[in-house]
């Protein structure tokens, strides 16, 4: 029975653009699985937020879902071992950064068996409190698994002043190549909504909404036929690209905008990525931790592409090389989509919680970038963003290195989504300009908070030593006080006991003192400078 | 009064202009007790500047007093630390022409954080004196350290110690803090490379 | 193994700057097809002139620069500004007028303000000006149009239109039968009404000069490929025309000797599908966002009414781009979009 219903409405975005979607050839065969690789490299940190800390030491024993990291705070999520075997070494290895940096990991060589450790489903969510439903996500380590791979269990914990009325699942998928949301509908659509039903029961919104582009009618067809009698509605809306990005799916689809700086839990809205309410589903119904994850492999520089099942910390390479990759000089290794993807220097780093797409493609395919010309301010970079911004502009702020200009243009507000670049007929590399501004700006930003910090410190400290200066200056002057007291005390004995000698003594005693200091001075003020004058002359 | 003005024009003139002045001032005066912005007094917005290492490289002793000196009319381009932005952003807000930064206080240099090889150190407390934010941790005879967070790279610690075991290292970019540069092209430095060619074929 | 290390986004749109201008110039082509059959060759040779001078030019500065002059050659801008220009000046313009507007274009009004996307005045109109106010009696000697008078010798054809421009090629001095542009006859006449005036002047067209209006409608069609091409946005020139229109329809008075004339004779006399479509919608000397593109057009065609209708210089188009062109930074201040998630929730 399909319960399609009319048309809902839906809204625009300004701008966007069409490139070519390239997504059909990684859709031909259904979603395989990859082999267990001989080590695991997994990144303490593979979300927005703190690093989880290792629970576990060199040479221990892992099984597969042992958590092996906690999570260090709010914003963090734990980390599991992707499959059995030994903690062969924790240290920085390279990951998949733009950067090519290292950052701490725990390497795992496997042995092969892929024994499960415990595993702790909860499939009576709906008879727990909240709250423990809430951690039980969390333990799974479940991030969001469209790109950024923020906490997904703290977009589930609104504050209680903002009730959440619209949850919106986003299976856009709005970028080319990428179709592992798209194949990942298709095969395990029930799998999908028993997810969303654990997060309709834990937000209680009053409409859910799954969005998807009119590209894939089959998937929409799939999550239709699999709702039976759910309350979802699956919204198909025009393939625009960067139809996808949160605050852009959420005014196709609410017509509303998330004010700037702010989050959509502002607008009672949570969205959350349809792979990750499969990661979920397995959390709550199966136990199992958020250990891999389905990645597409494209690009002409592969024999077979496809989407694969992959156990997060596979290397890439390991990877790649089943689907015969030819890597040449001059290659490129995406990782993500073509239009916000980053290269990765190297192919030995690790598939994360977040890599939804490796894409290799041939020089021709996509060729690199020519040389820049002069921007003829024609607009069309102004027509194609998504946010309303006058990318031309923070161009050339960005180049003049104008940054209270750029602010004013608000460049923070950029989704860096790329569809600038794109169009722009002057081959202008306009996204990086933004990203290098933006860390300037942040930079900017961070330096003057430490400046205000420094200056904070600074007078305090002065205030401490002023006050024990002064503090020095009143313990002297009491014990002068003191010693004049008890001098004064003493003079009074002395005159009191009549003792004549003594005091004449001491007169004798003071003025050959006297004399002696006289004759010093007056040594002393022989060669006149002006200053020992004055003193003098005192 | 039109009598008056045709068979007096002189004063009628200055009569007119007297008024006018006396309305005008009013009119100024009121607005200016009316509509008073109270701003951050100078001091504060120039020290607001300032990158605050209080590293003392202005030959003040500390930032706020270079602050209040450059209200008192000194010199903008003392400071190293701050560079040429920050002169740049000095000279916006005293509405001045920027200067090239004084090469007499220091040249503007990558920053930098104390480390201290602890080994090294005797626990002499030098150094805890001398920094300016309280960024060292230690006592006597006990080894110190660093608060890399709080230091402000000022070196101001490096001359007192007595065993030389102070370095300062640069601050290494980290993931967190890693971005692509501005693209290189040549169309970036339109005016540089306009002249650096010419001047070398001039000189060949 | 090194793997290449670059910024997103990886994918690009096809096409380049070059092919930006190449779709421009294809524009023009109906309106210079349309100008050469009421002219004569006169258009033909300012063009190919003004287009060898312009990419020496460009070349050479280029060279001076230290830059690669082929591939600034390439983005086809400098052609742009040349036909552009050699367009606006008279047929069989000497060759010496051509050459000083052309480098005053390429080499004042663009290279020295930074070359291509840097200048804050359009380049053509900046030489036409200098043109039209250093030589007042030459660029206004343009040739009556092919049968607008009745025993009217024939147009001139390639060879003779060469040797009116460079009259040292030629052993007879050739001249060019020319009259006055229909805006200047219908600025002058203050004691016809204007019926009577399209009646008598052979100047005039059906509805606006003759042979202008077919001129002006092949523009029309060129600008008309471009806005379908999406080489630019409406904005601009439809707040040109429609300012320019309005204007006329607020001082016409049903033809009078006094008279600011018919829309339809502004929008289709001139300079002014020129202006709208291939002058107003230059990107590097406009208002860069849509709503201020939109004021940006407004403001040239009120200008343009104003100048025509009481300024002293026959057509007005290259005066009033370049004051909107000075006012386009403010225009910019004051229109820039609203930002996503910025204010005003629907």
């Amino acid at each position: 029975m399909n319960t399609r219903q009319k048309p809902i409405q839906t809204w625009d975005i300004h701008g966007g653009i069409h490139p070519p979607e390239n997504k059909t050839q990684s859709l031909g065969n259904p979603i395989q699985t990859a082999p267990i690789p001989a080590q695991l490299i997994l990144p303490l940190s593979q979300s927005i937020g703190a690093p989880a800390e290792p629970c576990v030491a060199l040479g221990d024993q892992v099984f597969k879902g042992q958590k092996i990291a906690d999570a260090t705070g709010f914003v963090s999520v734990p980390l599991h071992a992707s499959s059995s075997g030994r903690v062969a070494a924790i240290e920085d290895r390279p990951i998949a950064h733009s950067s090519g940096m290292s950052a701490p990991c725990i390497v795992i060589d496997t042995d092969g068996e892929d024994r499960w450790g415990a595993r702790n489903p909860l499939t009576e969510y709906t008879a727990v409190d909240r709250s423990a439903l809430v951690s039980h996500i969390r333990n799974a380590g479940i991030a969001g698994m469209g790109g950024a791979g923020f906490p997904t269990a703290v977009k589930l914990s609104p504050p209680a002043d903002k009730p959440i009325a619209t949850l919106i699942i986003n299976a856009t998928e709005c970028e080319p190549y990428i179709t592992a949301d798209h194949a990942l509908i298709l095969e395990r659509a029930e799998e999908i909504l028993q997810g969303i039903d654990v997060l309709t029961h834990l937000l209680q919104p009053a409409r859910i909404l799954i969005g998807l582009e009119d590209n894939k009618p089959d998937a929409a067809t799939a999550l239709n036929e699999a709702l039976s009698g759910r309350p979802y509605q699956v919204i198909e809306f025009p393939t625009k690209y960067p139809s996808g990005g949160e605050k852009q799916l959420i005014e196709i689809l609410t017509g509303k905008q998330v004010p700037s700086g702010g989050l959509p839990a502002d607008l009672g809205i949570v969205c959350q990525n349809i792979g990750t309410c499969y990661a979920i589903k397995r959390a709550v119904f199966d136990g199992e931790p958020l250990i891999s994850r389905i990645t597409t492999l494209t690009g002409n520089a592969l024999n077979t592409l496809g989407n694969v099942e992959v156990l997060l910390g596979t290397t890439m390479q390991a990877v790649l090389e089943q689907h015969g990759w030819q890597a040449t000089a001059k290659s490129r290794l995406i990782m993500g989509g073509p239009m916000m993807g980053f290269t990765v220097l190297s192919a030995n780093v690790p598939i994360v919680k977040t890599t939804n797409c490796l894409l290799a493609p041939t020089p021709s395919e996509l060729p690199s970038p020519d040389m820049a010309q002069a921007c003829i301010r024609c607009g069309m970079c102004a027509e194609a963003c998504p946010v309303s911004l006058l990318p031309q502009q923070m161009y050339w702020y960005s180049r003049a290195r104008e940054y209270e200009q750029l602010e004013a243009h608000n460049i923070a507000d950029c989704i860096e989504c790329g569809a600038c670049s794109y169009v722009c007929p002057s081959n202008i590399p306009l996204v990086q300009y933004y990203r290098a501004s933006k860390a300037e700006l942040r930079e900017r930003a961070e330096e003057h908070v430490k400046a205000e910090h420094s200056r904070q410190r600074f007078e305090f400290r002065q205030e401490r030593l002023d006050a024990a200066e002064r503090e020095k200056e009143a313990k002297k002057a009491a014990r002068k006080a003191a010693a004049a007291k008890r001098a004064a005390e003493k003079d009074a004995a002395a005159t009191a006991g009549g003792e004549d000698n003594a005091a004449t003594a001491k007169q004798v005693e003071v003025e050959a003192a006297v004399a002696r200091a006289k004759a010093k001075k007056d040594a002393l003020s022989e060669p006149a400078s002006p200053s020992s004058n004055n003193e003098a002359n005192d | 009064m039109i009598e008056f003005a045709t068979a007096y024009p002189f004063w009628a003139a200055v009569i007119a202009l007297l008024v006018m002045c006396g309305l005008f001032g009013g009119l100024l005066g009121f607005a200016s007790v009316k509509f008073k912005v109270e701003g951050n007094p100078i001091v504060d917005q120039i020290n607001d500047i300032l990158p605050q290492t209080q590293c003392g490289q202005c030959s003040y002793p500390g930032c706020k007093p270079y602050a209040e000196a450059i209200a008192d009319g000194e010199a903008i381009n003392k400071c190293p630390p701050g560079g040429e932005a920050g002169i740049q952003a000095l000279a916006d807000l005293l509405d001045m022409e920027p200067i090239p930064l004084d090469a007499e206080h220091g040249t503007e240099e990558i920053r930098t954080v104390a480390y201290i090889r602890e080994d090294e150190c005797i626990g002499c407390t030098k150094c805890i004196q001398a920094c300016p934010v309280d960024a060292i941790l230690g006592a006597a005879k006990l080894m110190h350290t660093v608060i890399a967070d709080e230091c402000t790279g000022c070196d101001l610690c490096v001359e007192p110690c007595p065993v030389d075991c102070i370095d300062m290292l640069p601050i290494e970019i980290d993931l967190k803090h890693w971005a692509w540069d501005l693209p290189a092209t040549a169309e970036a430095n339109l005016i540089a490379t306009d002249r650096n060619p010419r001047v070398n074929g001039e000189a060949a | 193994m090194a793997l290449l290390h670059v910024t997103s986004p990886h994918m690009s749109r096809s096409g380049d700057t070059g092919s930006v201008m190449r779709h421009v110039l294809l524009a023009l082509v109906p309106g210079i097809v349309v100008m050469t059959a009421l002219f004569g060759w006169g258009t033909i040779v300012n063009i190919i002139w003004a287009c060898l001078l312009a990419l020496a030019m460009e070349a050479m500065v280029m060279r001076l620069r230290n830059r690669p002059p082929m591939f600034y050659l390439r983005d086809c801008s400098a052609l742009v500004t040349a036909v552009l220009l050699a367009i606006a000046l008279p047929p069989y313009a000497p060759w010496w007028l051509v050459l000083v507007g052309v480098g005053f274009s390429i080499l004042v009004a663009k290279h020295l303000y930074g070359g291509m996307g840097y200048n804050p005045f359009n380049p053509a109109m900046v030489g036409y000006v200098v043109l039209l106010i250093s030589f007042p009696i030459e660029m206004t000697q343009w040739a009556a149009p092919a049968g607008s008078v009745p025993d009217q010798a024939p147009t001139l054809g390639p060879l003779s239109a060469l040797g009116a421009s460079f009259p040292f090629f030629s052993s007879t001095p050739i001249d060019a039968f020319t009259m006055a542009t229909p805006l200047d006859v219908f600025k002058q006449n203050d004691s016809l009404m204007v019926e009577e005036l399209f009646a008598s002047s052979p100047q005039f067209g059906s509805f606006g000069g003759y042979g202008w209006e077919w001129v002006n409608l092949a523009f029309l069609l060129g600008g008309g490929y471009l806005l379908y091409k999406r080489i630019f946005t409406w904005h601009a020139p439809v707040s040109m025309l429609a300012a320019l229109a309005v204007m006329a329809l607020m001082f016409n008075d049903s033809g009078s000797s006094a008279s600011g004339g018919s829309p339809m004779f502004h929008l289709f006399t001139g300079a002014t599908m020129l202006g709208a479509f291939f002058i107003v919608t230059d990107p590097v000397s406009s208002a860069v966002s849509n709503i201020g593109r939109l004021y940006y057009g407004a403001g040239i065609g009120v200008l343009i009414y104003l100048i025509r209708s009481f300024g002293n210089y026959p057509d007005a188009v290259a005066f009033a781009v370049l004051l909107m062109n000075f006012a386009a930074p403010l225009i910019d201040h004051y229109t820039q979009p609203r930002t996503y998630g910025h204010g005003g929730q629907q």
